[in-house]
């Protein structure tokens, strides 16, 4: 009587076994890799309507970031400038020239300019510009090097988790005010010691201003 | 054996594939993030039928969220303490005008009061918005005199404006003047008496000798070691 089934079946459990092993793998990677901001979010650098660049007006010319964001310390928005706050400088800076047209339209007639925003947080998540940048908070920690970035584009994911990362430890982060517009500043130029600087004077700043780490659901999501 | 190989094989074809499509993270693109938990499956959740600051609004003749006040509008905030009292933001008084109440004769003297506070305030202020073209210390050189295109800037050194009243220092900055842009919209007016209450410091830094030293630093300076 020959066999039923041939002799390889035996090992047909042991392969589906591997090959669903494998699978399941793959798929677990490509979604840990792929669905979440980390991936569609993080590199996103649109056409705007204004070549502007940051990496010449804050990186080059040293302009403070609240030259242009000026209500940042103020409101929980950091508005983008009007196109007068421009053309403080670009009615004599390239006046004529044809990339600004946008700007000079919009500072006469009143006519918006279409920045296309990159930063988005969903919109029952409720993010205080003013607190942050008040309480040593630099805009690096959450937009990246953006007096690098000649084309801004988002560094960072601004998920649920990279906000947590921050509030469960905000010592780590934390730099004296007024250097919370300079980008590049650091404790020291020597890794080791910066850390070290970060530590001691992470801790007391954070006892000092009483800044609270704040992880109840109602900080974010009123 | 054979099988396990082409499996092998078929599995990382697929997954070259899926990283070449996909790239790997931080790849910058130009194209609008996907939205994985988008309004498509939660409607009203991350994108809100609500009003956003500064953001396109169909609503609207102009099609922007952020209007301007109608004329008339008070503005409703806290008053600013001053030397003469507490003033509020919609009063005619020096604290928002630079001038005399009821007049346009300029205010001689800045009505907040001289504190510390004020003149550090001042010059993170003026470090941010003026220096740009008056430059750090006040003298004109800024970096638009550097980059050479905005060769007529103030310098604030000069005798014309060490004269000036903060008044006058005060309506310039507010309104603008010739070339110079108003700064009113974007400095609050707190922050414009503390600029000018830091301006007269770096004019007086430039203008003091040492006969203004009191005689236990006059000491320091002519000691010999």
């Amino acid at each position: 009587m020959s066999a039923i089934f041939p002799k390889w079946t035996n090992w047909l459990p042991l392969v589906l076994a591997l090959v669903a092993a494998l699978a399941g793998g793959a798929v677990t990677a490509g979604v840990a890799v792929y669905v979440t901001p980390k991936y569609y979010r993080v590199g996103y650098q649109p056409v705007q309507p204004v070549p502007f660049s940051h990496k010449v007006h804050a990186g080059q010319l040293g302009l403070d970031c609240r030259y242009c964001h000026s209500n940042v310390d103020k409101s929980w928005v950091a508005n983008i400038p009007s196109a007068s706050t421009c053309m403080n400088c670009h009615n004599q800076v390239l006046k004529d020239d044809p990339r600004l047209a946008i700007v000079r339209e919009s500072a006469t007639n009143n006519t918006p300019i279409p920045w296309v925003q990159i930063h988005i947080v969903p919109d029952y998540v409720y993010f205080n510009h003013s607190v942050h940048v008040n309480r040593g908070i630099s805009c690096v920690e959450c937009h990246g090097r953006v007096d690098q970035m000649d084309t801004v584009r988002q560094a960072k994911s601004l998920s649920m988790s990279f906000c947590l990362d921050c509030h469960r430890d905000p010592a780590a982060h934390i730099r004296p005010v007024d250097k919370v517009t300079d980008l590049g500043w650091q404790w020291d130029s020597d890794p080791a010691k910066a850390a070290k600087m970060q530590e001691i004077n992470g801790t007391k700043f954070v006892h000092d201003w009483k800044v609270e780490s704040l992880q109840s659901c109602s900080a974010c999501h009123r | 054996m054979r099988y396990a190989i082409s499996i092998l094989l078929i599995g990382a074809f697929i997954g070259g594939a899926v990283v070449g499509m996909l790239g790997l993270p931080g790849r910058i693109s130009s194209q609008p993030p996907v939205e994985i938990y988008s309004d498509r499956y939660f409607p009203g959740m991350d994108r809100q039928p609500k009003l956003r600051p500064q953001k396109p609004f169909e609503f609207f003749a102009n099609g922007v969220s952020s209007q301007l006040p109608p004329p008339g509008t008070v503005a409703r905030s806290p008053g600013v303490a001053t030397l003469s009292g507490v003033v509020h933001r919609f009063e005619d008084n020096p604290f928002n005008t630079g001038m005399v109440t009821g007049s346009t004769n300029f205010i001689d003297v800045n009505p907040m009061p001289m504190t510390q506070a004020l003149l550090e305030r001042g010059r993170q202020r003026f470090d941010i918005y003026c220096a740009p073209c008056h430059g750090r210390l006040g003298d004109g050189n800024g970096i638009t005199k550097a980059i050479g295109d905005m060769p007529a800037v103030a310098n604030l050194h000069d005798a014309r404006i060490i004269s000036m009243p903060d008044g006058e220092i005060f309506n310039t900055v507010t309104h603008g003047k010739g070339l110079m842009g108003a700064y009113g919209p974007i400095v609050p007016a707190e922050d414009r008496w503390a600029v000018i209450a830091y301006l007269r410091a770096l004019q007086l830094s430039d203008l003091g000798t040492t006969n203004d030293l009191d005689a236990s630093q006059q000491a320091l300076l002519n000691h010999t070691p």
